[in-house]
């Protein structure tokens, strides 16, 4: 009963909008489009030896979060704890997403898993991934006949 | 006051404070994502500003606005070059109108992992106190 009053005080006009847009976006996003809905958002940076991917995942506990490597696709998966309420407590606003994510991330190429960094500070994740010895650009001659 | 009338009041009073001003430093601004709680004594919010620092976010409640404002200073990357976006980067703003008297000298503020944690105790005078009902 209180659901339903709640939500017809809350629609936004604006917001629904953007959730249309969000939508058509996802509809039409192949790999490799940016999508709002994905959690959590990354932004990868690529180098000549390496490619930094950098996230976004303020509160939460770095143990919580899970990094593996194959080949030249990286896993992250975690989960983002709720805030809870204490005795007494009622929300007025609740916009803090929570719960598990899971996502794979395609690099461009393969890397040296063993020395793979990841560092978590002020509630960003920074993965640092050397590309793989074997997998570095050489110079091949052209011989002729 | 049931909760929807309390969150479309919240929501009434929020465009002024933050589409009103304009500010000096140009760049991006973003709004930050934020719980409130509230219950007897005090009101609780939690703003996600990831890439801030205890020293860059700036809390103030006057006149019965609280603002909040921070700045970010970006991830240091090197010389690579930006090659797939999900997010933009920038400082972050918003402000609310605080209806309850607050206990201003006892407002907690605290940054961790990029979660801005502030506490506003309510006024004595403020807290429901319960009546008690006399039988004749």
């Amino acid at each position: 009963m209180a659901r339903i009053g709640r939500i017809s005080w809350n629609w936004d006009p604006i917001q629904e909008m953007e959730r249309l847009e969000r939508d058509w976006n996802d509809f039409f996003s192949g790999l490799g489009r940016p999508s709002a809905v994905k959690y959590p958002p990354i932004n990868v940076f690529t180098g000549e030896d390496d490619v930094v991917v950098i996230s976004e995942m303020p509160g939460v506990n770095p143990e919580d979060v899970d990094l593996t490597i194959i080949g030249d696709v990286l896993t992250l998966k975690g989960t983002r704890r709720r805030q809870e309420l204490g005795e007494g407590q009622a929300w007025h606003r609740r916009e803090r997403g929570h719960g598990d994510f899971y996502r794979t991330i395609q690099l461009p190429y393969n890397v040296e898993s063993s020395k793979v960094e990841a560092n978590y500070s002020k509630g960003i994740l920074k993965i640092t991934l050397p590309r793989a010895e074997a997998d570095k650009a050489r110079k091949i001659s052209v011989k002729t006949a | 006051m049931t909760e929807a009338e309390k969150s479309r009041e919240v929501k009434k009073q929020e465009a002024g404070g933050s589409v009103a001003t304009e500010r000096t430093r140009t760049g991006r601004i973003y709004m930050p994502n934020v719980d409130i709680s509230e219950d007897r004594d005090k009101l609780a919010l939690y703003a996600d500003l990831p890439g801030v620092g205890d020293e860059d976010v700036s809390v103030t409640l006057e006149n019965d606005v609280l603002t909040i404002e921070a700045k970010v200073s970006p991830v240091e990357i090197g010389d690579h070059r930006l090659s797939y976006a999900e997010y933009g980067v920038g400082d972050y703003f918003r402000s609310f109108t605080i209806t309850e008297p607050i206990d201003r000298d006892r407002i907690e503020a605290k940054m961790k992992d990029g979660v801005l944690r502030i506490v506003l105790p309510k006024k004595e005078e403020a807290k429901p106190k319960q009546i008690k009902i006399q039988a004749e």
